[in-house]
């Protein structure tokens, strides 16, 4: 393995995580999209509120690193990207300002008719951003950026692999969102919002199955490298995803959401590590290698130290985060007319 | 519609990521200084002042909601990198890129510690949870500090050899390490502080002109304000020192902040007055001979080089660059004023600070007036580095994309960034109103949720009542 290579994988696992904790931020935003009126909705929109939870938008420190490995490793390849997917990276941008502050804003929202507006432009942003992520995706793994960065404005992303690549994108944040919010209903000990958010996920689950079989054809008419790589070295990573994805909805059926929250996650993760195995040695497909691709070694040795240092410096600090808001989870969490006790009268 | 496609982007691309960093950059004096003041009250409240314990919670909360802004405008801001300046970051990513992958750990570990803070009132206990402003701090430094460094490189691009246009044997340390880095970050730094000491002093100034005279409102003045009062009067020096970089390495900058046409032997400093296209007009002359020189080099025989030792089209627009640095510069030095009145008072009635209306009233207009001199000195190094991106490297003209819609993006950006302004100034107005209002336990981004705000679960409750 070269030390581009290994950036590429550092770079790739970026992308998976990503995917999943990002992933799982914008289909709870669908789900508020679709929760209904306020009323009606205001369960399932409290719920979302709580389970987006502590680092929210600050999983977009994933893509910005994503992008910061992308220039300093592969620095011409980036600028291709950006010349070739500029619109749909103009919308991602849009759609994750929208977001973030929509999110930011319904929180403290001094009247009900603002909460609705902010709350809409955060929803409505949520199902935008991952179908353009999506696309690009699409895009790349079909080898429409030309390694000059001079193609259309509209072909690169508005082709049949973007498109599906941006429902799929839709379908898997919705689905993963859905359990993980199961889950959290269930947790909460909301039995009534958990059987609700069950059986609308179950469908989900359905319908990105039949999205995934019906992307089938298009795949193998559109773009011949991918579906050869995903049937020669990726195969393993896709059939673990579905295998994953099945067994989620088992144990979403069954009731056992610990186990499907673990699936759900699982079959995320592989599906993008698959579109990685896939697409190697390619950075953009048919276009430029990730050898021919790559920036000065000494500043790929240097993403490959701030990676190690990253592992080090971040992770520790993000479980503990995660096992302070996962002890908040059960029933625990204050309300506004009951106050925490204050830490001012524990003695430290 | 071929028009809308086919404009030139350098101007619109020039002006978004003017406008997105300008808007990013008070948020980011946020995040650089505001722990260290929420620090100071929290440990003041750990000894038993529970007012300054409560508004070190109130202002995690404010923290976290700049944050949420200020990550996603972040985010914005390394796209454009790639969507507004394919040519820089192709050409010159790899010699950078060492700093941002550093920044982004930086951001990370602040978002996450933000976090942790947040979500401790009342889980955490007392000390432990105070400490986790630390790492929030520290990573404030370091990440302010290397994105700077990639700025100073623009400025003192090194690292790299250039073999035919193309750079080769990189080395990113000393990239990161460049001349310019460590007096642009000090300078930064100091602003920062500045910034955010005079506008919060600024918020809690206006409560008390209009009558709030309670202990949190002293608080909220005295703390910031403190800070301010220590940084501020170094801020000159450093200034300073950051001009003396100038005249060695980017001369053609510091000719056009001073509105030099020509070089000049023993030349005299001139403050004030506009650039008229060729020279200086209505400026105050200060009759000291060689002092300008004596400013920028220490001797007050140097010669200091003026524009015309550069073809027209290697020349900043020496309008703009003038009028936003001699901007800065006043307010920097007003505000020294105003620290020094501010010590007197503090000498003179301790028991009673803020006895004088006007001192309120000049504290209140220095939270705006802080930063405009920290926007009008963003402006003064980077519309002074033009033509140049990289300077004396790459022109703008040449990094800019080719898209020809950019002032689309433009027009667009600016709606946007407007609105989150108004959204953001409506939020912090509304929890400061129930904060008056008696309510301590408000909702906040990173923080444990409690549901929607009162007024909404009432009104929620109504809707699902009917």
């Amino acid at each position: 393995m070269s030390v581009a290579d290994a950036v590429a994988a550092v770079m790739f696992a970026a992308v998976i995580l990503y995917a999943v904790f990002a992933g799982a931020d914008f289909g709870s935003g669908i789900w508020d999209l679709t929760a209904g009126r306020a009323g009606r909705g205001a369960s399932t929109r409290r719920l979302i509120d709580h389970a987006v939870g502590p680092v929210w938008e600050a999983n977009h420190v994933w893509l910005i690193f994503i992008l910061v490995l992308l220039w300093t490793g592969f620095p011409s390849p980036f600028a291709a990207l950006m010349r070739t997917l500029a619109i749909p990276f103009w919308l991602a941008g849009l759609g994750i300002v929208a977001r973030g502050a929509g999110f930011a804003f319904r929180k403290y929202s001094p009247t009900l008719r603002w909460a609705e507006v902010a709350g809409v432009v955060f929803a409505t942003a949520s199902l935008i951003t991952p179908f353009v992520l999506g696309a690009i995706a699409g895009s790349i793994a079909s080898g429409r950026v030309p390694a000059d960065g001079r193609a259309g404005l509209w072909e690169p992303w508005l082709n049949p692999t973007s498109l599906l690549g941006g429902t799929l994108a839709v379908a898997t944040c919705t689905f993963l969102a859905g359990v993980l919010l199961t889950a959290d209903a269930d947790g909460l000990g909301d039995d009534g919002l958990a059987a609700e958010l069950r059986s609308k996920t179950l469908l989900g689950g359905v319908i990105t199955g039949v999205i995934v079989l019906a992307g089938i054809p298009i795949l193998i008419v559109d773009d011949q490298t991918l579906v050869d790589g995903l049937l020669g070295r990726a195969l393993p990573l896709v059939l673990i995803s579905g295998i994953a994805g099945t067994a989620t909805m088992y144990y979403l059926w069954h009731r056992r959401y610990r186990a499907a929250r673990f699936g759900a996650g699982l079959a995320v993760a592989t599906v993008v590590a698959g579109w990685g195995a896939a697409q190697y040695p390619w950075v953009l497909v048919d276009e430029v290698s990730i050898a021919d691709g790559a920036g000065h070694r000494a500043a790929l040795i240097g993403l490959l130290i701030a990676a190690g240092l990253a592992a080090v410096l971040v992770v520790p600090p993000l479980v503990y985060l995660f096992t302070l808001a996962d002890s908040n989870q059960v029933g625990s969490a204050p309300t506004p007319t009951a106050p925490p006790p204050l830490a001012e009268s524990e003695s430290p | 519609m071929q028009w809308l496609l086919a404009s030139d982007a350098l101007l619109p691309a020039r002006n978004q990521m003017a406008l997105s960093l300008g808007w990013h950059i008070i948020l980011a004096c946020f995040g650089m200084s505001f722990p260290a003041m929420i620090f100071v009250l929290h440990r003041r409240g750990l000894k038993g002042d529970a007012d300054a314990l409560e508004l070190a919670k109130r202002w995690s909360k404010v923290a976290g909601v700049l944050f949420a802004i200020g990550a996603v405008s972040g985010t914005v801001l390394s796209f454009e990198l790639g969507l507004l300046w394919p040519g820089l970051m192709e050409t010159y990513g790899d010699v950078v890129g060492l700093a941002f992958a550093l920044e982004g750990i930086s951001f990370f570990v602040e978002a996450i510690f933000l976090g942790i803070y947040v979500y401790g009132w009342g889980r955490l206990p007392g000390r432990w949870h105070s400490l986790m402003l630390v790492p929030i701090m520290a990573a404030g430094v370091t990440g302010s500090f290397l994105v700077i460094s990639v700025n100073a490189w623009m400025n003192a691009p090194t690292g790299f050899d250039l073999v035919d246009g193309v750079p080769t044997n990189i080395d990113p340390v000393a990239a990161i390490l460049n001349s310019a880095a460590g007096l642009q970050f000090l300078h930064m730094y100091l602003a920062a502080v500045m910034v955010v000491g005079f506008s919060v002093s600024a918020v809690y100034a206006t409560g008390w002109l209009r009558g709030r005279t309670d202990r949190i409102h002293r608080l909220g003045i005295l703390v910031p304000l403190t800070f301010a009062a220590v940084v501020t009067p170094l801020q000159p020096l450093v200034g300073h020192f950051a001009g003396q970089r100038l005249a060695d390495e980017q001369p053609i900058k510091l000719a056009a902040m001073e509105g030099l046409a020509t070089s000049t032997a023993e030349a005299r400093l001139e403050l004030g007055g506009y650039w008229n296209g060729e020279e200086l007009v209505g400026a105050v002359e200060v009759p000291v001979d060689g002092l300008l020189s004596f400013i920028a080099t220490n001797d007050f025989d140097a010669t200091v080089i003026g524009l015309d030792t550069v073809p027209e089209e290697d020349q900043p627009p020496v309008g703009i660059v003038h009028i936003a640095f001699q901007t800065m510069v006043a307010i920097g030095s007003a505000l020294v004023g105003l620290i020094a009145w501010f010590v007197w008072r503090w000498k003179r009635h301790r028991d009673d600070p803020f006895g004088s209306r006007w001192f309120l009233r000049a504290l209140v207009v220095a939270g705006p007036a802080a930063v405009v001199a920290m926007e009008t000195g963003w402006i003064t190094t980077e519309v002074g580095r033009q033509p140049w991106i990289v300077h004396g490297l790459m022109r703008t003209e040449d990094a800019v994309t080719d898209a020809g819609y950019i002032w689309v993006t433009l027009t667009v950006l600016a709606i946007v960034y407007f609105g989150m302004t108004i959204g953001a100034v409506a939020v912090l107005r509304s929890m400061s109103a129930r904060w008056r209002a008696g309510e301590s336990n408000l909702a906040s981004p990173y923080g444990p949720s409690p549901g929607f705000a009162p007024e909404i679960e009432a009104e929620i409750e109504a809707e699902v009542t009917t």
